[in-house]
């Protein structure tokens, strides 16, 4: 990887968070049980929402782990949509 | 109004959701078999696996004190339409003086306004002599989950019958725990009305990496037993297998035991209308028992899935709370791993039969088997594969092996019935990656100013 994709790839982590699909997910809880931070991963996604939290490092942890493909990092719009 | 819900599954518990987003007043009681309550019976797969201990099946942000839920650990045993009221019997671990514990049961009568069935399905007993020796076992709940950890510390060998994502849950799980495990098919290959012939391949080669040892055309007659405990099985061709072991997933049923003594209408499953209704409007049925009326193919369709589950659920609770609200059906999608590899299938993509199963099995639906006559095309190799059903306008079906990119993008335009005729003649050629072509045409559409198409997709919204 190249300095500038890894740069890029960085900042868009940075910039990320973690987005869940309720419809996927099946609340085994392998994402909150690897959150180094102890989010609970996996209430956001019950509620579908995205891991807003300050303490959340992106570091992709819950991403990569859990098994129905529920999470994805996605730069987020501060304009809400009406 | 009191609201009783029967069955503490995860479409109890979005039905406990909805009705307290309407109804601040109104008395709840959930009565759940399960000494366990809620929690993700899905996880089991990977509390089988080590992936997460015991505890991380409960989810702890269910704030039960917050809904007001009244929780009764039994057993219905009859409903009385007419009366408005069920009896059962209510279970209570007892200790006594010399510590052992002990269930209790104790009658109860209650009222309702508002029923929901909430059941479930469980799975179906396999038909041969044996099985109610040691070391037969089966996955429907936590405790049967617990049972197979125990049995897997002592046990060298064990003997996987079924088909579909449960068997392979065992057969992984008892791998996971340090079992030989052999893996008997009926058939020449794994889910073969679910999967294609690569498919089936993929998974079984994975299956054989993690040391698995696969039988194909292979049926048991007969389980073995000494003492009471399993020894091994005997084949239809006369062979013995000797194992410590026999775990099997055959299928689910729906529990239709209440139901059909209230002469509620049944066929395969519970028979209810958009609103989640039964054939008795003040009783109600989603989840696994609830047998749904699809728009799209026009017949009454059993999911065994979680995600319509809780959707059912869902709308059930807001019906229950009065707001009439209907439940479309949608295009039945589940994500599971298939022997490590994420697996994403959407909408119509099999046919036929599998020898293995009975009927529909856990994490399954029957619009999987619905196959129209339509063209197939497919990407990817080894573990990164597309497969498309491709239909006249639309995408009909998707099956997406290893990298998920494209699952979010196919599940959206199948649900949405998304006009794929500007480039249905690239997805046939031969000369062209299906996965890119998708991309491009999906990049397209959601940056594009024109209005969505077709159907929303289904959203969890506070009513």
């Amino acid at each position: 990887m190249s300095f500038y994709e890894e740069a890029k790839r960085r900042t868009v982590l940075v910039a990320g968070q973690v987005v869940p699909d309720a419809a996927r997910c099946v609340q085994c809880g392998i994402c909150s049980f690897n959150c180094p931070m102890g989010i609970d991963v996996r209430a956001h996604a019950w509620r579908g929402e995205p891991v807003v939290n300050s303490r959340c490092l992106t570091c992709g942890e819950c991403v990569a782990r859990c098994p129905r493909g529920v999470l994805r990092f996605e730069r987020l719009s501060i304009f809400k949509e009406k | 109004m009191r609201y009783v819900i029967v069955g503490s599954g995860v479409a109890g518990i979005a039905a406990i959701e909805a009705i307290r987003s309407l109804d601040d007043q109104g008395e709840i009681w959930l009565i759940h078999e399960d000494p366990h309550g809620f929690y993700s019976r899905p996880g089991l797969a990977y509390y089988l696996t080590d992936e997460i201990p015991e505890e991380q099946l409960f989810p702890a942000s269910i704030d039960w004190k917050q809904y007001r839920v009244q929780r009764l650990w039994g057993r219905v045993t009859r409903l009385y339409p007419e009366q408005s009221a069920i009896e059962g019997v209510h279970f209570r671990l007892a200790r006594s003086i010399f510590g052992s514990k002990k269930v209790q049961e104790e009658a109860f009568r209650l009222s309702y306004d508002r029923l929901l069935l909430a059941v479930g399905s469980q799975a179906i007993p396999l038909n041969i002599p044996g099985t109610e020796s040691q070391g037969v076992v089966k996955i429907d709940h936590l405790d049967d989950a617990r049972r197979i950890r125990l049995l897997a510390r002592r046990s060298r060998k064990a003997v996987v019958v079924g088909g579909g994502i449960t068997s392979l849950e065992l057969v992984e799980g008892l791998r996971a725990q340090g079992v030989e495990v052999h893996y008997l098919m009926r058939g020449e290959r794994y889910w073969s009305n679910v999967l294609d012939e690569t498919e089936s391949r993929i998974v079984e080669h994975r299956l054989e990496e993690e040391g698995v040892i696969l039988h194909h055309f292979t049926e048991v007659s007969e389980i073995l037993a000494q003492k009471g405990r399993v020894v091994g099985v005997r084949l239809k061709d006369g062979q013995v297998l000797r194992c410590d072991m026999v775990a099997y997933a055959i299928g689910v049923r729906p529990r239709l035991e209440l139901a059909r003594q209230a002469s509620l209408q049944t066929d395969r499953g519970i028979l209810v209308n958009e609103y989640l209704q039964t054939s008795v409007p003040d009783i109600f049925a989603a989840g696994d028992v609830a047998q749904v009326y699809d728009p799209r193919s026009g017949k009454a369709m059993l999911d065994s899935l979680w995600g319509p589950a809780r959707e059912q659920g869902y709308y059930a609770g807001l019906n229950m709370a009065g707001l009439k609200r209907p439940y479309l059906r949608g295009v039945p999608f589940n994500v599971t791993r298939l022997a490590g590899i994420t697996t994403t299938l959407i909408g119509r993509i099999g046919e036929g039969r599998d020898e293995d199963t009975l009927g529909i099995v856990r994490g399954d639906s029957e619009t999987w088997r619905d196959l129209p006559d339509a063209l197939m095309a497919q990407s990817g190799f080894d573990v990164n594969r597309i497969r498309l059903i491709i239909g006249e306008r639309t995408l009909l079906g998707a099956v997406v092996m290893g990298d998920q990119t494209l699952s979010f993008p196919l599940q959206r335009m199948i649900a949405e019935e998304v006009d794929i005729r500007p480039i249905r003649d690239r997805l046939l050629s031969a000369n062209e990656k299906p996965a890119e072509v998708l991309a491009e045409y999906w990049s397209k559409l959601t940056t594009s100013t024109a209005p969505s198409l077709g159907r929303p997709v289904f959203k969890f919204s506070r009513a």
